[in-house]
């Protein structure tokens, strides 16, 4: 094999696990340790720069990076990056002045954004200080978007998401609240230079067609536009006996919701096996916990009407069956149908997009599902002027997807209106930089501690139960903050390995705990030379790191699997053959002020 | 602070017939210099203990003074220990021996630590066959001093201040077959293929296995004109053979040209495959290996590999007829039987 490239920042890049796995690919380790510092204030401006909601992704972040969390290869849990966002949201100083401050010298351009959902805002965050004008629709009276009519207050506190959400609109945003956009042609006709659509996945999935779907319609109601609803208290009682259809994070939502405004015996019904519904494994938990069962393996066959009232459902039992290809099919048990009382059934099947104010003779181009036709790395559509991003853009998904989204979208509207390729996009920012301070010193806490995950406490359930806008997750105390950022291996500080000083004494092989250095003959396949490893390098989603050839014609290869970034190879390298660097990644964005510094 | 071992080992690990990973056989973490050979000597000894599944409570390992000495302390933590007075491992391991037959032997020891100061002791363990492994980490150097040259510095070799040795260095290989040693072997640290099988047919050898392993000192005796550097020693080395260690009963795999290879069954069974990479040596031939040692000196080559093996071993418990079961299990009336029976063994010599 070749020589890695460790030039290539995306080589050093996917050795930070979390980071790579974010869709903004926020610093993690880098705020983890400002965490473990104390430093809640700078931790929070660098994930404010990357993800623009820390407060909010701090308590409901979809959290990609946790199952990519590299501590989750050797131990039972990752690290909780997820709630460390928390603790520094909530430490934090006050951080106003620490934003771009305007007015901005405006440069002449207008820009509109549909839907004030997160990735909006987060075009609105990158673009204003640049000098564009800023005009923001959204049919709601206040910005959100999902964020606000969907997540419940007992995940999210209003207070939380009205600072964020205030962050950006303070930077001089032209708000049009309450103000639903009835045709994209018509706006097209206005001065705007560009447009850009994040409007999310609105439409709630229903069953129109069941048995006494009509007759009880009353008491049906599909999840999404009922959690709006009560987000927005138009209401705010459900009866006592409610079922929830749907496995999603939408149905733990609804149940959890319905518990809070009177729903007394809630349960969940579910097609799927529990194992594989889509719902988190911690929105499944916190359902149970608050006394919500959860009846998988039942298909939804009837309402059940009487006297013109919805009095329940009917299901039929059925079990997975997988074909070789581990395909499912959901076969009938042959039991017969099981009827469950109810006095509200909450439908949360599924979302999808829907683009009725888009009319299909402006240039955009809609596919057979009628979706847009977008570039993936533009955010543009068919139509050179109009970009969507979020939810909008492939269907649902979540707030830091929305996010990074934005940030795209953000670059390819500057570069738009300056005239520019919307494919010059530019280099991340990289830094590599050593940490070694002295004999067994470092510039970052390399031992690592074997502490189990942190689990974040809970308010009292018979306070939450009883009202809805009361934060059931308490989240970390400083000193739980710290232990848990302890956690973290800072995977960031690499091994960066200098074949020319290396003598081949082996030291580094005999120290690593975990067995990922080999000196061995070179192959030709990367695959035969992961099987000639001390310990084989199985995980082919972990790349090796290969050195040029040694003196003894063998080279260094290192799996970056299970490493724990503890610094012992580097320790014990009596040449500095290795060496511990820390390695900063950000991605570019159009606010970054680096990014006009680099043309 | 780095200087601390993490808890967390690859998940992947084997483990072997015990049920036992890798893990289970390291030491506490090595204070010596980094990049000093003794470490990987160590972390042979771990691969081996490992490989032939060895109960770690049925060995017990046995060291001098020296840095190399200290490695008993790096591998094997659940194993028994003794770091006994500069030189004087020997005379600790016979006794230990004596009382214990049933346990592994496992010596530790340095060039001074042998060469010099316990030379003594040394050349009596050799001639009595005492079994167990005797590993010297040979670094040409006092290390735990500071450097100063020892008796196996070569003549000529020069140190780190850069004086030259004007004496003439003991060959502890050529010694150890001259005295009578039954397995006698000689290594490089940097080598662990070589290594790791050494020791394992050593372990399995009854008798005194010898194993010379030279062991580069970084941080003295690893500059230009030292004999014992890194350099140096991949530059000089020559392996007689390349060697397979095949415990009991496992199917022998391996398939070597005829003539050069050479297969020893050892007592219990298992076997050492020998492919030999020069013609002009026997290693079941006392004098056609010390030959094979005399002659690469000459070339200046350092010979490794297993350089002379008796498979007639006799150890010490069969040479004095011991009895089977270890003295230390017996009870006070089988030792001492009492003033009736130390006269009836009087009235025998009469
Ligand atoms: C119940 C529920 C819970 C969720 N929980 C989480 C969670 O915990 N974590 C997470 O990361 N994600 C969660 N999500 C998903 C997340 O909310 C969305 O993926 C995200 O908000 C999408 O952002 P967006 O910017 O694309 O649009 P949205 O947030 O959907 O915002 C779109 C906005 O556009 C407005 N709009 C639509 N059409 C028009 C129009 N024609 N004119 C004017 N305004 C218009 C809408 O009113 C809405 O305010 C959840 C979703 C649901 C349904
Ligand atoms: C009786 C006695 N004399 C002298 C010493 C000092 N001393 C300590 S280690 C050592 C030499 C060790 O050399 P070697 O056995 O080659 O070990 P290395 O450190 O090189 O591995 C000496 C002379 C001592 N500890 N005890
Ligand atoms: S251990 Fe820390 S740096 Fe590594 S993947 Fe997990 S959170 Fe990220
Ligand atoms: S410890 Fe340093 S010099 Fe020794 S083999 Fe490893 S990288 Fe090379
Ligand atoms: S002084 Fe020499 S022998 Fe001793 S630990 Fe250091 S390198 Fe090894
Ligand atoms: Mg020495």
């Amino acid at each position: 094999m070749k020589p890695t490239d460790i030039k290539d920042p995306e080589y050093f890049h996917k050795v930070v696990d979390c980071q790579y796995a974010c869709p903004a690919h926020t610093p993690v380790p880098e705020y983890i340790r400002l965490i473990a510092e104390g430093k809640y204030t700078e931790a929070y401006m660098i994930n404010w720069d990357s993800n623009v909601f820390p407060g909010v992704l701090g308590r409901t972040c979809d959290r990609p990076c946790e199952p990519a969390c590299r501590r989750g290869r050797v131990e039972e849990e990752p690290v909780a990056i997820c709630r460390l966002k928390r603790v520094a949201a909530d430490n934090k100083d006050d951080v106003k002045h620490l934003m771009p401050k305007g007015p901005f010298k405006q440069n002449g351009k207008k820009i509109a954004l549909i839907g004030a959902g997160p990735a909006s805002l987060t075009v609105a965050r990158d673009l204003a200080p640049l000098g564009y004008e800023i005009h923001l629709y959204d049919e709601q009276k206040l910005g959100g978007g999902f964020m606000r009519s969907q997540i419940p207050s007992f995940r999210l506190p209003e207070t939380v998401l009205n600072e964020e959400v205030d962050y950006i609109l303070d930077l001089g945003i032209h708000q049009h609240f309450n103000h639903y956009v009835e045709s994209l042609k018509e706006l097209l006709t206005k001065d705007y230079d560009a447009i850009f659509v994040g409007t999310g996945a609105p439409r709630g999935r229903d069953l129109p067609d069941m048995t006494g779907r009509k007759e009880g319609a009353a008491n049906i109601h599909i999840g999404i536009n009922w959690l709006g609803s009560v987000a927005f208290e138009h209401t705010s009682k459900i009866g006592k006996n409610v079922i929830v259809l749907g496995g999603g994070n939408t149905a733990m939502d609804c149940c959890r919701t319905a518990r809070r405004l009177g729903g007394e015996n809630v349960k969940v019904i579910v097609r799927s096996p529990f194992a594989e519904m889509k719902a988190s494994p911690w929105e499944k938990e916190d359902a149970q916990h608050e006394d919500i069962p959860i009846i998988d393996n039942h298909v939804p066959k009837s309402f059940v009407v009487e006297n013109g009232k919805l009095t329940g459902m009917t299901f039929e039992k059925v079990h997975a069956v997988y074909d070789e290809a581990g395909k499912r099919k959901l076969v009938p048990t042959g039991d017969a149908d099981v009827f469950y009382p109810a006095d509200d059934v909450l439908v949360a099947i599924g979302q999808e997009n829907s683009f009725p104010w888009i009319e299909r003779d402006c240039g955009i181009e809609f596919d057979k599902w009628e979706m847009p036709t977008v570039n993936e790395t533009t955010f543009v559509s068919t139509n050179p002027k109009v970009f969507f991003g979020g939810d909008a853009a492939w269907g649902p998904k979540n707030v830091i997807t929305a996010v990074a989204h934005g940030h795209q979208a953000a670059i390819s509207i500057d570069l738009m209106c300056k005239g520019e390729d919307l494919n010059k996009r530019l280099d991340p920012m990289v830094n590599l930089i050593s940490q070694k301070m002295g004999i067994h010193e470092w510039g970052y806490d390399s031992a690592v501690v074997s502490d189990e995950r942190y689990v974040v406490p809970q308010a009292d359930k018979k306070v939450t139960l009883t009202n809805r806008k009361k934060e059931v997750e308490l989240g970390f105390d400083p000193i739980a903050g710290f232990k848990e950022a302890q956690r973290c291996f800072n995977c960031d500080v690499q091994t960066v390995f200098t074949e020319n000083k290396c003598i081949e004494c082996d030291a580094c092989v005999d120290i690593c705990p975990t067995a990922c250095i080999t000196f061995t003959e070179n192959a030709e396949s990367e695959t035969d030379l992961r099987a000639m490893l001390k310990m084989p390098a199985n995980n082919k989603t972990q790349d090796i790191y290969v050195s040029d050839t040694l003196p003894t014609a063998r080279v260094m290869v290192k799996d970056e699997n299970f490493c724990l970034h503890c610094g012992l190879c580097a320790e014990r390298c009596p040449t500095a053959a290795w060496d511990m660097q820390k390695f900063f990644y950000n991605v570019t964005k159009a606010d970054n002020s680096c990014y006009h510094h680099q043309k | 602070m780095t200087y601390i071992r993490p808890k967390f080992r690859n998940p992947e690990l084997p483990k072997n017939k015990l049920g036992y990973t890798l893990a289970y056989y390291e030491g506490a973490l090595s204070t010596l210099c980094a990049g000093c050979g003794h470490d990987s000597i160590s972390a042979a000894i771990v691969q081996s203990a490992y490989d032939l599944d060895i109960e770690p409570h049925m060995l017990a390992k046995l060291s001098g003074i020296g840095c190399s000495s200290k490695t008993p302390a790096y591998f094997l933590s659940n194993s028994h220990g003794f770091n006994s007075v500069h030189g004087r491992m020997p005379s600790v391991a016979t006794g230990a021996n004596l009382a214990n037959r049933d346990l592994i032997y496992f010596g530790v020891s340095g060039d001074g630590d042998t060469a010099s100061i316990g030379m003594g002791q040394f050349v009596h363990a050799v001639r009595r066959n005492l079994n167990m492994v005797y590993i010297v980490m040979n670094n040409g150097c006092y290390g735990l001093t500071k450097g100063q040259d020892s008796a196996t510095a070569d003549y000529g070799s020069k140190n780190k201040s850069g004086n030259v040795n004007l004496f003439e260095s003991i060959d502890l290989a050529s010694l150890a077959i001259e005295l009578g040693a039954t397995f006698v072997a000689q290594s490089f640290s940097g080598d662990k293929t070589q290594m790791v099988p050494l020791m394992k047919a050593a372990m399995k050898h009854p008798g005194f296995a010898f194993i010379n392993i030279i062991s580069p000192c970084v941080t003295f005796n690893n500059n230009l004109g030292s004999t014992k550097s890194y350099d140096f020693v991949r530059d000089h080395v020559e392996a007689t053979s390349t060697i397979d260690f095949v415990p009991t009963m496992k199917e022998i795999s391996v398939n070597y040209e005829k003539g050069s290879h050479k297969e020893v069954t050892m007592h219990d069974g298992s076997v050492i495959q020998l492919h030999k990479l020069s013609d002009a040596w026997d290693p079941l031939d006392r004098q056609s290996a010390m030959n094979a040692i005399i002659n690469a000196k000459a070339k200046n080559e350092i010979l490794t590999g297993l350089l002379y093996l008796n498979p007639d071993s006799q150890d010490l418990h069969s040479l004095l007829q011991t009895s089977d079961q270890p003295l230390n299990t017996m009870g006070e009336k089988e030792l001492c039987p009492g003033n009736d029976a130390l006269k009836e063994i009087n009235a025998g010599l009469r």
